[in-house]
């Protein structure tokens, strides 16, 4: 039963791209005052819905509510309850920032809102750049304008795909403890991120995504308390091959590798023992936690059993 | 209006003055080129109305010319250049309605028009004396002409997704239009075959009821002229609206 007080409502959505499904029955809430991840491997289709919820593409199937409108019927209302941060770094060269704050405010039917832009630039550490160029601000500063656009007016449900990319650590902080605080006034928070230690501190649940399918939408804190896995990532010497009775759980990585997930120490030192024992040398050994990307393998693994 | 209409509208108009010496000075200019050119070959062998000499009978030409051309420029090429950037996703983020966005680039794009226009006559008052027989057919045909030519510029602006692609809708619609519309000469003085393409075109009736202003004579009555011109508007208006309303090529 859906529930109409939800921040946000994704009902059974779909969208295809020729013959390529990105998203495929979609549904979830966010409830009001949440902070939200939605993650998943590149092409998973977060973007793909985040569009959707903004209005910058319909979908083909389902519905989507922001805080009770419906954002291709009632898209007025939608839009003006929603704060979206775009994952590409856009920005009109045109103008500067204090402009395109003020401009970006006026789209939303507000005039005198300078006030509030002060305080947005404040806590974003944009003030000494309020009357630069968009052109002249590096890639991280562009960056925060866009952040700082998404809340001109205040929206209850604000939504960032991906807004830490290519932004230093100390902004990274800063940002954060802006976004906290925006919850802890009410704000809900909607976040996709691919780094899984920032998703971790902060979403109090998370939406998992691989090729427009949810794979799992949890307590952030249940899915920490699955059983530890571990990475064990591996080169080979040149000329040495895999057994062929590892094939199966052995994954290539990008970067010429072979990564296995494993679920306890044991299994890695039997894992290294069985390769020893078969003469496959080895160049490089290196024991990771699990990134994103791995806790999805295992997900799938297990999805699959 | 509303204030975001009016945010739209005053980004537009903020965005071509930054940039004025092109959008403004650098079209007079080329206004000004043509008419020291054809006025220095032609005015003493032709004569095309009676007691109108021939760069009296340009100059409104050339204004209508330049301010078509560049309420065109401005939204088609303000279009492209935000969707190209990808900016044009905090126009569509907003509560903007495409009435709202159609009426913000279009009153923009009639206002630059209006302004290269205003330049042109500046400058070639030194040149001729121009009679202004009915001023309100003047500013009636600039203000509807630029706002056809500004709704033009909307859906090329959208359709095109690259530059080259909106220079071919240039090159190959809008420059020929303008160019056979009777802004050099009367079209009553082409071939019988040529004056009946022209009939057809309805730049021809923007740039002669536009003139008729000035001397009060012209090819067609201003009144045929201005229901032609209405007509245009109101068709184009409405596949562009229809276009926006859609979401062709920005929301898809
Ligand atoms: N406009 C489009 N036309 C065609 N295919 C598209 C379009 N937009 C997205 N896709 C495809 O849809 C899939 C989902 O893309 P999407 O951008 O939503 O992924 P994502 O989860 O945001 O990935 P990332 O983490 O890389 O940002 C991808 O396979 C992508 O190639
Ligand atoms: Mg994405």
């Amino acid at each position: 039963m859906p529930d109409p007080s939800a921040a946000l409502l994704i009902e059974g959505v779909c969208k295809r791209f020729g013959s390529l499904q990105a998203l495929d029955h979609v549904s979830f809430e966010v409830r009001q005052g949440e902070f939200f991840g939605l993650l998943g491997p590149n092409g998973a289709g977060k973007t793909t819905l985040i569009s959707l919820m903004a209005g910058l593409s319909r979908p083909d199937a389902g519905r989507i509510q922001v805080m009770g409108h419906d954002v291709v019927a009632d898209y007025r209302n939608a839009r003006s309850k929603l704060g979206v941060v775009p994952q590409e770094l856009v920005f009109d060269p045109f103008f500067t920032v204090r402009e395109t704050l003020r401009i970006q405010s006026g789209y939303f039917g507000l005039r005198r809102n300078d006030d509030w832009i002060d305080e947005i630039l404040h806590h974003l550490d944009l003030t000494p750049k309020a009357d630069a160029n968009m052109r002249a601000l590096s890639g991280g500063m562009k960056r925060r304008v866009l952040v700082a656009q998404a809340l001109v007016h205040r929206p209850p449900v604000i939504v960032l795909d991906e807004p830490t990319a290519g932004v230093d650590v100390e902004l990274r902080q800063g940002l954060w403890a802006f976004v906290r605080q925006l919850n802890r006034q009410g704000h809900t928070i909607v976040l996709t991120t691919h780094y899984l230690e920032e998703a971790e501190s902060l979403c109090g649940r998370i939406a998992m995504l691989k090729q427009g399918r949810m794979l799992a939408l949890e307590r952030t804190a249940d899915l920490l308390s699955r059983p530890v896995q571990h990475t064990l990532r591996i080169r080979l010497s040149s000329g040495a091959a895999l057994p062929a009775d590892v094939l199966p759980v052995a994954r290539a990585t990008s970067d010429g590798r072979v990564a296995f997930v494993l679920d306890s120490a044991d299994e890695v030192a039997a894992c290294l023992a069985h390769l020893h024992a078969s003469g496959v040398g080895l160049d490089e050994v290196e024991l990771v936690r699990p990134d994103l990307e791995d806790v999805f393998i295992a997900m799938m693994q297990e999805s699959a059993q | 209006m509303s204030v975001a209409l009016r945010t739209l509208l005053y980004k537009e108009l903020l965005r071509f003055w930054k940039v004025g010496f092109q959008t403004v000075a650098a079209p007079v200019l080329t206004a000004l080129l043509y008419l020291l050119v054809f006025s220095h070959v032609l005015d003493r062998r032709v004569e095309v109305y009676g007691g109108v000499g021939y760069t009296a009978f340009l100059v409104p030409g050339l204004i209508m010319m330049s301010l078509l051309q560049n309420a065109f420029a401005n939204s088609s090429s303000s279009l492209i250049q935000s969707k190209v950037t990808g900016n044009i996703v905090f126009m569509l983020l907003p509560p903007i309605s495409y009435r709202e966005f159609f009426a913000a680039y279009v009153m923009a794009a009639v206002i630059r028009g209006l302004a290269v226009g205003t330049g042109v006559w500046l400058v070639t008052l030194w040149f001729v004396d121009l009679p202004y027989a009915h001023p309100l057919w003047i500013l009636f045909f600039a203000v509807l002409g630029g706002s056809i030519l500004a709704s033009l510029g909307v859906i090329a602006g959208i359709w095109a997704d690259k530059f080259d692609q909106l220079a071919g809708f240039q090159n190959f619609i809008v420059m020929p239009l303008t160019f056979l519309s009777g802004v050099f000469y009367s079209i009553h003085s082409l071939p019988g075959f040529w004056l009946a393409v022209s009939h057809m075109n309805p730049f021809f009736y923007m740039i002669d009821g536009f003139r008729y202003g000035f001397f009060g004579q012209s090819d067609m009555s201003p009144w045929i002229s201005a229901l032609i011109t209405i007509g245009s508007f109101a068709a184009l208006s409405l596949a562009t609206l229809n276009m926006l309303a859609r979401g062709y090529k920005l929301r898809n």
